[in-house]
């Protein structure tokens, strides 16, 4: 798998929320995504922005265009260097919430993407990475 | 700072969201909303939303706040014009809008309100009968 494209946007801001999304709009639509898919990894990449920035006192996302053979995909890694998650499957489950939101953050993101990998230490920070598929 | 603009036709409050939701904005139109309703006497909420490129959890808290605080000032939500694929990502997202009813459009949306309007009588006449006086 090559990386053909890679760009990092900061995320300390409701501004940088909606910056991240329409970077990400950008990207799906640069890779040739469905509308469907286009509006399914938006929502996902909104909701890990915002996680970064509620939950992990803000970060980064990297968004890179990948190819593997003869397939384009946009993958999209969030960091933060928040407290961590000490209980990654107890914060996967829709409607757990450790804030104010709907808990639906991580669980949500994991269905609206094709790829879903998050790797967290407690007083370290987050990464997740999401990846979808054209 | 930017606001939502809020229009009033009869009993009702129409919202058209056109912009890229972000979190000063969502509470400013809570806010703004809720002072109008009280202000007017208002019956029916219209949000149009078909602008919106993706309802996330965030804008859907939005919604279903503004629909308690409606409910409890004894005025109506309704949320017309989801895009097709925002509806297909809001269902694997997982999100429900609680409390919300929703229409396929702006003049089907109306028609909802209208019907509560007219259903209650506007507030007077026979047709209030099984009220709670």
């Amino acid at each position: 798998m090559t990386v053909t494209k890679s760009e990092t946007l900061p995320i300390r801001s409701g501004d940088d929320v909606v910056r991240v999304r329409q970077q990400v709009r950008a990207l799906a639509i640069d890779i040739g995504l469905g509308l469907v898919d286009q509006t399914k990894i938006i929502t996902a990449a909104s909701e890990l922005a915002r996680n970064t920035l509620d939950y992990g006192g803000g970060g980064e996302v990297r968004a890179e265009i990948v190819q593997a053979g003869t397939r384009k995909g946009l993958r999209l890694t969030f960091e933060d260097q928040g407290p961590g998650i000490a209980d990654i499957e107890q914060a996967m489950t829709d409607h757990y919430t450790s804030g104010k939101g709907l808990g639906l953050g991580l669980g949500g993101a994991k269905r609206l993407s094709n790829e879903f990998h998050i790797e967290s230490t407690s007083g370290v920070g987050t990464r997740v990475t999401i990846a979808r598929w054209k | 700072m930017d606001r939502i603009p809020i229009l009033k036709l009869g009993g009702t409050l129409i919202v058209t969201i056109q912009v890229d939701m972000h979190d000063r904005l969502a509470l400013a139109l809570e806010e703004d909303l809720t002072a109008m309703i009280v202000r007017t006497g208002a019956r029916g909420v219209l949000i149009e939303i078909s602008a919106l490129e993706i309802v996330d959890s965030f804008i859907g808290r939005m919604l279903v706040s503004i629909a308690a605080v409606s409910r409890v000032l004894d005025a109506e939500t309704v949320v017309a014009g989801m895009r097709p694929a925002v509806a297909i990502t809001l269902v694997e997202l997982g999100l429900e809008l609680t409390g919300i009813r929703t229409a396929l459009n702006v003049e089907r949306g109306m028609a909802m309100v209208q019907a509560r309007l007219v259903e209650e009588g506007d507030g007077h006449g026979s047709s209030r009968d099984g009220h709670e006086e």
